[in-house]
């Protein structure tokens, strides 16, 4: 059997029960995207009509590409460098271009964790007052001028400590005992709360004409591309695929483990939440339409931070009871985001470990403590607001966009393991994956991501973002995915000293690998 | 509500959180291969259970 080499790696540890695997990806999957993000890009992109490009995006991208993810971690039981060497040995930069893009994006998220459990704190008193854009910006981020600024903001900096030990603690614990003991609780409990949550909005005055606003639909929509294109950048962000957080994951499943069925419960699960989250919160944004007398298209901040700290604060002050749904609201978002952030840096602690021998609790504690230092000197200062907003614009737009061309490509055309990833999925599983999966995993994919790559950064070079000045762009924009790809290179440089186990021999064997 | 919105918000909800049901249930009746076309090779750790 595998791992037969002198120094055996300690076996791999598991998740122990296929629940718990499925928990935790729905968990990884389901995040802040999916509460602030979904029910804006519905409403601007034909409402109800959205949905079918919705649906095509979720059938012929969302999941294939999760399928692809979970192929690659399953059979070669690594983080996403080890995965990706073991399927073959150049296309362990791409797995490390991923982990550092993981790192990247958490030292930001989590910021935002730390603002909701600010917001979940101030639910209480509804301490954010008559001016909530004011008290958001001014009062609680301070946020200064677009620059590198050192003045440290104490209201942002304990929560992000806080969230920083919680993280910590629960990666250090490991898979079975940190990560899925989390998601088992915390998963049932976000899904309870956001149920009571739109139970409640959906009784407030005015929430007919929030479910009309999102759900009426505008069919002209669907004859306009940037709506599929809305489509499938929702579908591609919200399941948290192509950057090796899926390929972690599944290389902790046992080997003989149902990947496509269970795969199919993850993504109806993830776009579930979104659907429920979309009814949540355009039935309270027709309240507040509804108490400004007014209607929902007038109404600005619909999606993002703004929505979440913004908008919404303004609404709960309005609410009888508002207090209650203002804390289960922003304890919703701790949770999501929580489980989110645990599995961006599960894959990073892994990678860490498995390449440079380390004790997965001693990685733990390299990676979280690195990531925490940079994400605390960076975000709990003055200009924490402004570098999040431009970092997270490259890092989704740009860098996962980057990630998943070219894995796609990798794995269809350049090293053809396609056939070999499509057969492990068909042994192990029992939903079966035909052969139309090539055809949308190194066709479709490949070309529609091409489109928006090209799409966002034609606009993001010409037009800027956000009016900031271009050497901050350059700096935090363009200056992090260079980073990623310095960082990526010098780690797929350092050498293994045979830990990369070359006695590994995927299971089951197959007759594709043999050609 | 208009009975178009009414409409694509019960088909919205029908096809995907009927999904999420259809893909439980296909899970919960086949929630593992055939032991005998691919015995185990972990030995018979328990697949569905909640230890």
């Amino acid at each position: 059997m595998a791992g037969g080499s002198a120094a055996a790696a300690p076996e791999r540890e598991t998740w122990t029960s296929s629940t718990g695997f499925i928990l935790a990806a729905v968990g990884s999957a389901v995040g802040l995207g999916n509460i602030w993000r979904f029910p804006g890009v519905a409403y601007e992109s034909g409402g109800g009509a959205f949905l079918i490009p919705y649906l095509v995006a979720l059938l012929t991208a969302g999941i294939p590409i999760l399928f692809l993810d979970y192929a690659i971690g399953h059979r070669y039981r690594g983080a996403a460098p080890l995965s990706y060497r073991r399927m073959a040995r150049p296309a362990e930069a791409l797995g490390w271009f991923q982990i550092v893009l993981s790192f990247v994006i958490a030292v930001y998220y989590a910021a935002v964790i730390a603002w909701s459990l600010s917001y979940f704190v101030f639910a209480f008193d509804l301490r954010w007052g008559e001016d909530t854009a004011v008290f958001f910006t001014g009062e609680y981020l301070q946020v200064g001028d677009p620059e590198v600024s050192t003045t440290l903001v104490p209201g942002v900096a304990v929560p992000l400590v806080l969230v920083w030990v919680v993280v910590l603690a629960i990666i250090a614990l490991g898979v079975s005992r940190g990560v899925q003991r989390v998601n088992v609780v915390f998963i049932p409990l976000l899904v309870v709360a956001f149920v009571g949550l739109v139970a409640r909005a959906l009784t407030l005055p005015g929430a007919a004409d929030g479910l009309n606003a999102l759900f009426t639909p505008d069919w002209a929509a669907l004859a306009d591309p940037g709506v599929w294109i809305a489509a499938y950048s929702q579908i591609f962000f919200s399941l948290s695929i192509a950057f090796g957080i899926m390929v972690t994951y599944a290389s902790y499943q046992r080997r003989r483990a149902n990947m496509t069925s269970s795969g199919l419960v993850v993504a109806f699960a993830n776009s579930s939440f979104e659907i429920l989250a979309g009814i949540g919160v355009f039935a309270t944004l027709g309240f507040l339409a509804h108490q400004q007398a007014s209607t929902v298209d007038q109404l600005e901040g619909l999606s993002g931070p703004i929505l979440s700290f913004v908008t919404f604060p303004a609404v709960i002050s309005e609410m009888p009871g508002g207090n209650l749904f203002g804390a289960v609201f922003f304890g919703a978002l701790v949770l999501a985001g929580f489980t989110s952030i645990i599995s961006i840096l599960l894959g990073v602690a892994a990678s860490v470990s498995e390449k440079f021998g380390l004790a997965h609790r001693t990685a733990s504690i390299v990676v979280c403590g690195v990531c925490a230092v940079i994400s605390i000197g960076l975000f709990s200062t003055t200009s924490g607001l402004i570098a999040l907003d431009t970092v997270d614009q490259w890092a989704n737009n740009v860098g996962i966009v980057v990630s998943a061309i070219v894995m796609t490509v990798l794995v269809a055309w350049v090293f053809r393991t396609a056939p070999v990833l499509r057969a492990h999925l068909n042994r192990v599983s029992t939903f079966q994956v035909g052969r139309v999966w090539y055809v949308l995993v190194g066709g479709l994919a490949p070309v529609l991501l091409t489109y928006m790559l090209v799409e966002r950064v034609r606009t993001l070079l010409t037009e800027g973002y956000e009016g900031y000045p271009t050497w901050y762009l350059a700096l935090f924009g363009w200056g992090a995915i260079a980073l990623v790809v310095v960082g990526a290179l010098i780690l797929t440089l350092a050498p293994w000293r045979d830990r990369d186990d070359t006695d590994f021999h995927a299971w089951p064997e197959l007759e594709e690998e043999r050609r | 509500m208009t009975t178009s919105a009414v409409l694509m918000m019960v088909v919205a909800m029908l096809v995907v959180w009927g999904g999420l049901v259809a893909s439980i249930l296909f899970l919960r009746a086949r929630p593992e291969v055939d032991d005998a076309r691919l015995p185990d090779p972990d030995g018979d750790a328990p697949a569905t259970d909640g230890r």
